[in-house]
């Protein structure tokens, strides 16, 4: 339980870098720290507080935030190392790290080389990736996975739902990819008006900004559509299953939220809370779905993992493990792993 | 590995042939010899003249300098987008942009200076050429870092924390104009005009100019503002001749 902890810990610790690093591309901070892995020639850690004025006030926090996450995500892959019995999720620890790890040079690189896009998008992108594998791990974690949500039956497996889930995840970490394309691409304001661009309904001019800007909105309908699908099957066929209603809800009321948050973006001219904002809310989109689209296949996931690691006390905290042999009456689905 | 070797050397020789690899008499015409200093006193003529703003131009704004105290109990910072005194537009930069040749000019060894100064640039809008030195200093007592994005040139950003710092950089080519910005800072801005030669000016208050010891000859004339884009003319100087010229921008 207190790695679970630790693990949602991490987690929320990089929504908020994700947010530190919207507020660095919103303000315009990136390169007010011109080298790297210094300050200014300082140390990272010891340079001075009353220092950190103008943009040094988001790009510093930036960066010490992100050091803090990765320390977070050093421990936490050790943890797992040591405590976590299923190989697949200290895998998932060892991933986290490899990931921040490069993360942290793509930023280093990205400041060094004055932001060319491609390494800018790759860092906004591995961004995601990073918090969708901590979110991961969090939630595999979690009491409720281990148990194999079996209190209210056994997880169906519904392989319609698993698909269209999956295929809205995919498709909010594009849009996402597409956002990021736009925010340092500079195409945030390519098309000035909303809902419409430019007064009609398709842009009457193009160029690569413009492209980029209005595919990034029909990506939003697209994503909706398929995350109304979604939702509409669990809330259908699944109801009396909150593990799957509330992150279904949730992604709903999510996704209202982010087309506002878009919508004001452009209409406010890129204010920098307000564009932030919609960054980290865009990461709470795709771990939303994330967390929906892993619960659709909790079956599948006892299934793989036992039959590759064989493992009977698959799921169980590390003190049931070595309290001796699993009985038969175990509720955990890894007994079907030993059947 | 001799078949590859051959192949390698027959496909190099196509190359050679299919690129139009060759002497340079090949070319149409060879240009004209360099001439270095060709300014000669007893001939060299002048171009004065105005920059006219016609229309109203935005009302200068408060610049929000809060993100930095020390910015901040400066006193009150107004934008410099539109410097304007009875009708004259200040921060033009004007050069010569074509008609000078093949000409070669010595280029200076005094520096030209930019000073961070009042969490400001001085001077906004200024020109040096390729090859001399520009000293960037930081006069205030906060940090600033210096970034430059030019097209043609290489970028630098320059972090200089302490007051008294400061850093020389050399433009290599000539490219007009190259944007600076303080990032830490983001109201604070400035062009330089990098040319491969001494014939520019930047418009002062009232939106005077002088560009003097032009050889005599005819010239493309370009005007450039931050804001309302670039003009040119043309004109002809005659020896010892100075020549009235004047831009009018509109809004």
């Amino acid at each position: 339980m207190l790695l679970h902890l630790y693990a949602v810990i991490v987690a929320v610790a990089t929504a908020v870098l994700i947010f530190a690093g919207g507020l660095v591309t919103s303000t315009g901070s990136g390169l007010s720290v011109p080298d790297w892995p210094t300050t200014y020639g300082w140390n990272m850690f010891t340079f001075p507080l009353e220092k950190m004025v103008g943009g040094i006030r988001f790009e510093h926090s930036h960066r010490l935030i992100a050091s803090g996450v990765g320390f977070l995500i050093v421990m936490l892959a050790i943890w797992l190392r040591l405590a976590e019995p299923r190989r697949l999720v200290r895998r998932l620890g060892y991933i986290a790290l490899a990931a921040v790890i490069t993360q942290g040079i793509l930023g280093g690189i990205t400041v060094l080389w004055f932001l060319p896009d491609p390494i800018s998008i790759a860092h906004a992108s591995l961004a995601q990736l990073v918090f969708c594998l901590t979110i991961s791990i969090a939630l595999m974690t979690s009491p409720g996975w281990k148990r194999g949500y079996v209190s209210h039956g056994a997880m169906p497996d519904d392989r319609p739902l698993q698909a269209v889930a999956l295929a809205t995840t995919a498709l909010v970490y594009l849009q996402i990819v597409v956002g990021a394309t736009m925010r340092h691409t500079d195409a945030g304001l390519a098309i000035p008006d909303f809902p419409l661009a430019f007064g009609q309904l398709l842009p009457p001019t193009w160029d690569g900004k413009i492209a980029v800007h209005f595919a990034h909105r029909v990506g939003a309908l697209v994503v909706t559509l398929f995350a109304i699908a979604t939702t509409g099957h669990v809330f259908y066929h699944h109801r009396s299953r909150p593990e799957l209603w509330r992150p279904s809800a949730l992604l709903l009321v999510l996704l209202a939220v982010q087309i506002t948050l878009g919508a004001l973006t452009v209409l406010t001219q890129r204010q920098f809370i307000v564009n932030s904002l919609h960054v980290v809310t865009g990461a709470s989109v795709l771990a939303t779905s994330l967390v929906l689209t892993l619960r659709t296949r909790r079956a599948r996931f006892d299934t793989n993992a036992g039959s590759k690691e064989q493992d009977p006390a698959y799921g169980l905290p590390m003190d049931v493990r070595r309290a001796g042999p699993i009985g038969p009456a175990d509720p955990i689905g890894s007994v079907r792993g030993r059947a | 590995m001799t078949a590859l070797l051959r192949f390698s050397l027959a496909l190099v020789a196509a190359g050679s042939i299919a690129c139009g690899g060759g002497t340079p008499q090949e070319t149409a015409s060879a240009p004209a010899p360099a001439v270095s200093n060709p300014v000669d006193p007893a001939t060299a003529g002048g171009l004065t003249g105005s920059i006219k703003l016609e229309g109203t131009p935005p009302a200068s704004e408060t610049i929000n300098r809060r993100s930095d105290p020390y910015c901040e109990q400066l006193g009150e910072a107004r934008t410099q987008n539109f410097v304007v005194s009875n009708g004259g537009l200040q921060n033009v930069f004007v050069y010569v942009k074509d008609g000078l040749g093949q000409m070669k000019f010595p280029v200076p060894t005094t520096a030209v200076v930019l000073d961070q100064q009042g969490c400001t640039y001085a001077p906004r809008v200024f020109g040096i050429q390729a090859g001399q030195p520009l000293e960037i200093l930081n006069s205030d007592e906060t940090l600033h870092n210096i970034h430059a994005l030019p097209m043609n040139n290489r970028e630098f950003n320059r972090g200089q924390a302490l007051k008294g710092l400061k850093h020389t950089h050399v433009f290599t080519t000539a490219e007009v104009m190259v944007p600076f910005k303080c990032d830490v800072h983001n109201w604070m801005n400035a062009w330089v005009g990098v040319l491969d030669h001494p014939f520019y000016a930047v418009s002062g208050t009232g939106g005077g100019f002088a560009i003097q010891n032009l050889p005599p000859g005819t010239y493309t004339i370009e005007a450039w503002h931050e804001k309302l884009g670039a003009q040119t003319q043309m004109v002809t100087i005659g020896p010892k001749e100075t020549k009235e010229l004047s831009f009018t921008f509109k809004l």
